[in-house]
């Protein structure tokens, strides 16, 4: 066990820059991202399609893909720092501090090997245990994540399972080596909407039980509302806010953060239209200057189009990335 | 004038999913069907929105291609306006072809990749020859206007817009036949929800002002509470529940569309006591037997596994479940006896 160090954050993301050379000149992918995650805690990451959700996972893990680098800021697990590790080190995190969820549960299962082949060889990579304990812990971790009949179907091949069934299996292959952090990109997308509440409700009850943190990425702002202690919310590769679920949900600052919980249709709500943000997020190469939302913002002010805002603070736990809530000028306006 | 624009009695499709012949002599297996879509019956007023939702691999697609003629069903009929829908008379088609259009789930499939935006609008304008000449262009460009675009995007082609661009473009295409009917498949599926606020709220302005009637087709039960007046609920090729849109999410009547509502995730953060989802979809090629949903209904009685519940009379709809229906009234007073 790595030492606690219950005053510290469990993952610290620093001004994280990740950045993609292309013949046209350089892309910023994510711009100065920072965040902390604490032991125990579920941070839901949301954002639109490309908002760079899935690079912040796949930075924090080192598994970002070739021509993409990070190009600034720094990664801290537990206070050290893991974005600078030699490739060898950083895998031997991978799986046995940081676990990872996918979308697709097929990338994360070799077509190959049985289940538990592959349970027991990531139990056995990180931990020192006999093949025979290893398959003993195995069937518990399949059975805790809801496989009927665990000890005979633990010899199947993954194909053999259902998709809700496969991402059980990812979710017991992640949590195998008991992790310290587990990275679940996009988990039920690819699932039907009765089989999507399950694999949160397993996803979340297990990492509690064993103290895993979580960092939940998806576009779907009713799973974070109901499974995230805090949720960032990015835009154009950058943190637009950040915050207690409960408070960023029902009463959001940031003016993409509250478009965008108006354009939400729900189970409950009467009006008649949604709320509507005009325009798109912008690509990577047509980023504004000054704030990236200012173009499509209807409380843009000249600053604005100057100036980008970093996060500011609001109270204990919230941050806002935006020039309405600059102190100075909060001062002017009353 | 009737009341009802589309009705649909009995639709049933089977599709053949047989391995090849020489495989099924040497496997000794039999052919294989698939029901994709059983005996479903609905009507869908003038003006309204009518939605279906369900899961994936429910039937939903393969209802909308019929209604468009898009695909011949195995059984059943479609009446449109009150006239039946020949598929074997081209030109009693033809004529009603102009009448409805459809939009795709796939913005980026739907739209001819090496036509300009200008003739992809155009196509069911010269098709039908409802204009000629410069009346055409000038309908081009009165369209794009109409969906939040602009005249001068007739010259470019499709990868040069967006998502939600390209599917202002498929609405703009849909609406140039003046039609009086759009089937609307999954129309923002593909589109983040910004962009999707977007698209819905044109929908809503577009009937408003044309008086359209819609068939829209979604899983997404937020969105077809937010846009439709009645729903019908899919599970496994069959209708299990018609309803008010108000109705249906206040007093589910049948266990599947309860235990639907029971997994949208609560944005409203209200605490609302919730029954856990159980089971998956079981394979389409081999259903269970009598009502389909029984392995993952939590009320299931004996005659739910022998006998397909028949549709029953609601308070705002109908709904095919054991539970109103007299053979399984019968069983649970015998049960609880
Ligand atoms: N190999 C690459 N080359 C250039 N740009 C890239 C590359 N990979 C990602 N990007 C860009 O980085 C941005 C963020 O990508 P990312 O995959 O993190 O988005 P996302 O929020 O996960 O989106 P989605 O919801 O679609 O998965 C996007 O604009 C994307 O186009
Ligand atoms: N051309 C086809 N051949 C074989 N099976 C099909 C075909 N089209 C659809 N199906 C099957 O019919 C069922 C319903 O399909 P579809 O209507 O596309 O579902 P959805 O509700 O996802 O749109 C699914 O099980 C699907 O696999
Ligand atoms: S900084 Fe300005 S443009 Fe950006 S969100 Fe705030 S008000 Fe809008
Ligand atoms: S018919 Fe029986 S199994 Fe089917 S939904 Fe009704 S109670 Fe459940
Ligand atoms: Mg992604
Ligand atoms: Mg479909």
């Amino acid at each position: 066990m790595a030492p606690v160090h219950k005053s510290g954050p469990l993952l610290s993301v620093r001004d994280l820059v990740v950045e993609f050379p292309t013949r046209r000149g350089t892309l910023r992918a994510l711009d100065k991202v920072s965040f902390d995650i604490a032991e125990g805690e579920v941070l839901g990451m949301v954002g639109e399609s490309g908002a760079g959700k899935s690079l912040t996972g796949a930075a924090i893990i080192g598994l970002l893909e070739p021509p993409g680098r990070i190009a600034g800021g720094e990664i801290l697990l537990r206070g050290e720092r893991i974005d600078n590790l030699p490739r060898e080190k950083m895998r031997r995190i991978r799986g046995r501090r940081i676990g990872m969820v996918f979308q697709d549960p097929l990338t994360s299962l070799n077509p190959l090997y049985t289940v538990a082949e592959q349970l027991i060889e990531t139990i056995r990579t990180h931990m020192d245990v006999s093949e025979k304990e290893a398959r003993k812990r195995a069937v518990a971790l399949l059975d805790r994540v809801g496989i009927p009949a665990a000890a005979r179907r633990i010899d199947d091949y993954p194909h053999h399972f259902s998709g809700g069934m496969r991402q059980r299996v990812v979710i017991a292959l992640a949590l195998a080596a008991e992790p310290e952090l587990v990275i679940a990109d996009e988990p039920t997308t690819a699932l039907d909407v009765s089989v999507q509440a399950q694999i949160i409700d397993v996803l979340k009850e297990i990492c509690a039980e064993r103290g895993a943190s979580v960092m939940l990425i998806t576009h779907d702002m009713g799973v974070i509302a109901e499974t995230a202690d805090r949720v960032a919310v990015l835009y154009a590769g950058r943190l637009a806010e950040i915050g207690p679920v409960r408070d960023v949900i029902q009463a959001a600052e940031h003016p993409y953060t509250v478009g965008l919980m108006g354009s939400i249709p729900t189970l409950t709500q009467t009006a008649e239209r949604l709320t509507q943000i005009p325009g798109s997020m912008p690509r990577l190469d047509a980023i504004q200057q000054g704030c990236a939302f200012n173009p499509r913002c209807t409380r843009a002010f000249d600053r604005c189009r100057v100036e980008r805002p970093d996060l500011i603070a609001r109270g204990e736990e919230r941050q806002v990335a935006c020039w309405l809530y600059d102190p100075a000028k909060e001062a002017q306006d009353v | 004038m009737s009341d009802v624009l589309l009705s649909v009695e009995g639709l049933t499709r089977r599709f053949d999913v047989s391995k090849p012949w020489l495989n099924r002599v040497i496997e000794r297996e039999d052919r294989q069907f698939l029901t994709a879509t059983a005996d479903v019956s609905f009507e869908i007023r003038r003006g309204e929105t009518f939605a279906l939702v369900g899961e994936s691999g429910s039937g939903k697609s393969t209802i909308a291609k019929m209604i468009v003629g898009l695909l011949e069903p195995s059984a059943g009929e479609i009446r449109f306006d009150g006239q039946k829908m020949d598929f074997a008379s081209g030109a009693a088609m033809r004529a009603l072809r102009r009448r409805f259009q459809m939009i795709f789930q796939d913005p980026f499939a739907s739209l001819n990749p090496r036509w300009r935006v200008g003739d992809i609008i155009a196509e069911p304008i010269r098709t039908f020859g409802l204009l000629r000449g410069a009346a055409i262009g000038k309908e081009v460009g009165r369209l794009l206007d109409l969906v939040g675009l602009s005249a001068r995007d007739t010259e470019k082609f499709p990868h040069e817009f967006s998502g939600g661009q390209r599917q202002r473009i498929a609405i703009a295409r849909a609406l140039s036949s003046k039609p009086e009917f759009i089937v609307c498949d999954e129309p923002t599926s593909a589109l983040d929800v910004s962009v999707q606020a977007q698209i819905l709220n044109l929908m809503r302005d577009l009937q408003d002002e044309f008086g359209l009637t819609y068939l829209l087709i979604s899983h997404d039960l937020s969105v077809v509470r937010h846009m439709s007046t009645r729903i019908g609920v899919l599970y496994l090729g069959r209708l299990v529940e018609i309803a008010d849109a108000k109705r249906l999410f206040v007093e589910p009547q049948h266990p599947y569309t309860r235990m639907l509502l029971d997994a949208v995730p609560d944005l409203a953060l209200s605490g609302r006591r919730r029954t856990p989802v159980t089971g998956e979809i079981p394979n389409p090629i081999t259903p269970p037997p009598g009502c389909t949903f029984h392995p993952r209904c939590p009320h299931v009685m004996d005659v739910c596994r022998k006998r397909t519940p028949a549709s029953v009379g609601t308070a705002s709809g109908q709904a095919a479940c054991h539970l109103l229906t007299a053979d399984g009234q019968n069983e649970a007073r015998e049960t609880t006896l």
